[in-house]
């Protein structure tokens, strides 16, 4: 009977070889290839790099693969090699005017510079299980505009900056903070928040970000533009003293345009909520700018009462790597615990029973 | 990248500069017993919440000669203690033991050996939640200005509100504890059973929070008080029962239930503890045993 907690090493390596005969299946069926993730399931490749925090699409589908689809598995499986990655050097900040745009959309103008631009949308289809798709019928190849030779495309909330009527922009050459390099303490500046947002659970962010919609937060939020596509990564380098590109990476932005606010020297203007995603991500870099405008409440001198203006309580709560870790310690085992409450509530039960040991109906104590 | 070149991880697999980062912190907690350090935790290869914190401190202290025990409730051989201990055999091939005497490092979840820990030994908790005060304030800038001002009544207040509701203090684990006078601090979710042993314990006792980011620490020799009050003072579980198999007494103890009719017995929550006593030529009554599981409190009865 005691042994059963003995042999943990053999119990333990026996569990990974069930769970990786499961993970490959049917022998019969062909092993799904890092290639056909990355290219048949990039949106969900594309959440383990945001959350993972590591844009690497290859090393997300592997890990993808290897928690057999489970996407919180695969983004901790990146956040662990990750962290072990050494740091040379920080890249210049992108720039998304230079953006290779795929997709942009407006909801606050009908037309605009640059124009708009559906792009690959799940928005306007009919969710209907295509039958069709069962086998692998063969695609039509997309419609490609003409690039336009003039790249610059120009954010929509800096057409309103132009004018006055969002609040600026304000360039800083202050270092930002990491997150994963430093330990926070609050109050944190808004670098120290987004970052928190960008690698934070989309879930999790959805539902703060829907909570500010229904009055939890409110802070009218109008999407300003939200755009999609490949971005330069450029480092500084000190040998030879300029910017060189290392590579590309896609990323989602979005610009709400929120509830505007004046003060006594300067007449009212909208406010900036910032999203920012790795990869295509729509649904988490609208959520992301709703929360972040929610978390600047103090700035603009307004009451914080709703959980997604809580910046402690978003920040401690939002990461999905460390909130399944603890929520899933639970199973480990806690015998000894355990053993001191079971100790307490017969002892009290004890003595509750002796203290009613005059009524013939009370039960018997143990 | 069709052909990934393979990670390779450093020695105790944390980085160097990471791991002088942790020990400035470690020393700090040293030097200031029971205040919270915090630290930049690192994402960790082990989900948090299962030791991030104390698998980084002992990282950052190991080295080649160490001897690493790892337990969990007590035991060596529970999952989660054969697999960190199995992480450190691996990435850092250090001599692993289950021996309380032999280890010069043991990282523990929820007890403290029976054994008393000798000069020159580390112990290294895994805490879940470093904040004594988390459960009464859950707001962090809140927590720390009642640390800096000492502002401890609050405590005070939930034991009082046990002894009224329950005539007992209701806190059976992470039992909070004072640290020379000055910090309280959580001793981690050990019973309050194993909270005598740390006081003035000659072992180096370091507490490591991942998930939460902290690090504190106690010296050799350090005062550590457990709340109470004066008609009400501190006392600690007692098992009536022996141990099935060792015959220990005064030892904690797992209940194991052995049937469905009520049929359990007892054995020593500490396995190294019940091997030795047992290679020694103790034997225990063995049976499952219709004990009535009188554990109780010297104080109440």
């Amino acid at each position: 009977m005691y042994v059963a907690v003995k042999g943990g090493e053999t119990a333990i390596s026996n569990a990974h070889r069930l769970m990786a005969n499961r993970r490959r299946g049917d022998r019969n069926v062909p092993a799904l290839s890092v290639e056909q993730i990355v290219n048949q399931l990039s949106l969900g490749v594309d959440r383990v790099m945001a959350e993972g925090s590591l844009y690497d699409p290859e090393l997300a589908a592997m890990a993808v693969r290897q928690a057999r689809g489970d996407l919180i598995e695969a983004i901790f499986l990146l956040r662990a090699y990750r962290t072990t990655l050494p740091r040379f050097s920080n890249a210049r900040p992108i720039d998304t005017n230079r953006m290779r745009i795929e997709r942009r959309v407006s909801a606050t103008f009908k037309d605009i510079p640059g124009g708009q631009l559906l792009g690959p949308t799940f928005d306007y289809t009919h969710r209907l299980i295509d039958p069709s798709m069962a086998g692998d019928e063969a695609v039509a190849h997309p419609v490609k505009r003409e690039r336009p030779t003039d790249e610059s495309c120009p954010r929509v909330t800096d057409l309103l900056d132009s004018q006055g009527l969002i609040e600026a922009d304000v360039p800083s050459n202050d270092e930002p903070g990491d997150l994963t390099r430093e330990a926070i303490a609050y109050p944190v500046g808004r670098e120290i928040r987004l970052q928190a947002l960008t690698r934070g659970d989309e879930g999790f962010l959805l539902a703060l970000g829907y909570s500010t919609q229904r009055g939890y937060g409110r802070t009218h939020p109008f999407v300003g533009e939200i755009r999609i596509g490949m971005v330069d990564v450029e480092v500084e380098v000190p040998e030879v003293g300029f910017a060189v590109c290392i590579g590309a990476i896609r990323v989602t932005e979005c610009q709400m345009v929120s509830q505007f606010k004046g003060s006594g020297d300067s007449p009212p203007r909208f406010t900036r909520g910032y999203g920012l995603i790795f990869g295509q991500s729509e649904r988490k870099a609208m959520a992301m700018s709703l929360v972040d405008r929610a978390m600047r409440a103090d700035e603009f001198n307004e009451q914080r009462l709703a959980p997604a203006q809580d910046e402690e309580f978003v920040l401690e709560h939002c990461d999905n790597v460390q909130a399944t870790g603890f929520v899933e310690h639970l199973k480990l085992p806690h015998y000894v615990d355990f053993q001191a409450e079971l100790d307490l509530l017969r002892t009290l039960r004890r003595e509750a029973a002796m203290a009613s040991a005059d009524t013939p109906m009370s039960e018997a104590a143990e | 990248m069709t052909n990934p070149s393979l990670p390779a991880y450093n020695f105790a697999y944390l980085d160097e500069q990471t791991k002088r980062m942790i020990r400035r912190a470690i020393l700090k907690a040293i030097a200031v017993p029971g205040y919270q350090v915090p630290f930049a935790s690192r994402d960790m290869p082990m989900p948090y919440g299962w030791g991030t914190g104390g698998v980084q401190v002992t990282a950052s202290i190991l080295g080649p000669d160490d001897v690493l025990k790892v337990i969990d409730q007590g035991a060596d051989d529970t999952t989660n203690a054969v697999s960190i201990r199995a992480f450190f055999a691996k990435v850092a091939d250090v001599a692993t033991t289950t021996r309380t005497e032999d280890a010069t490092i043991i990282q523990t979840r929820h007890r403290i050996p029976e054994t008393p820990l000798a000069h020159g030994q580390i112990i290294v908790y895994q805490v879940p939640i470093p904040e004594p005060l988390r459960f009464l304030e859950p707001r962090e800038t809140e927590t720390r200005v009642m640390h800096a001002l000492e502002e401890y009544g609050l405590v005070h207040v939930k034991l009082y509100e046990d002894i009224a509701q329950h005539g007992h203090i209701a806190t059976t684990y992470a039992y909070p504890v004072k640290v020379e006078g000055r910090y309280v601090m959580d001793p981690s979710p050990i019973p309050k059973f194993d909270n005598p042993k740390m006081h003035h314990s000659p072992a180096l006792q370091l507490f490591g929070a991942g998930r939460e980011k902290r690090i504190y620490a106690l010296p050799p020799f350090t005062d550590v008080v457990s709340l109470d009050f004066e008609d009400h003072p501190f006392t600690v579980q007692r098992f009536d029962c022996r141990c099935a198999l060792c015959d220990a007494q005064d030892v904690y103890m797992d209940e194991v239930i052995t049937d469905d009719r009520g049929g359990r017995m007892f054995v020593c929550s500490d396995t190294d503890h019940c091997e030795t006593r047992r290679s020694e030529g103790c034997q225990g009554a063995g049976l499952p045993q219709h004990c009535t599981a009188k554990a109780g409190w010297e104080a109440a009865e």
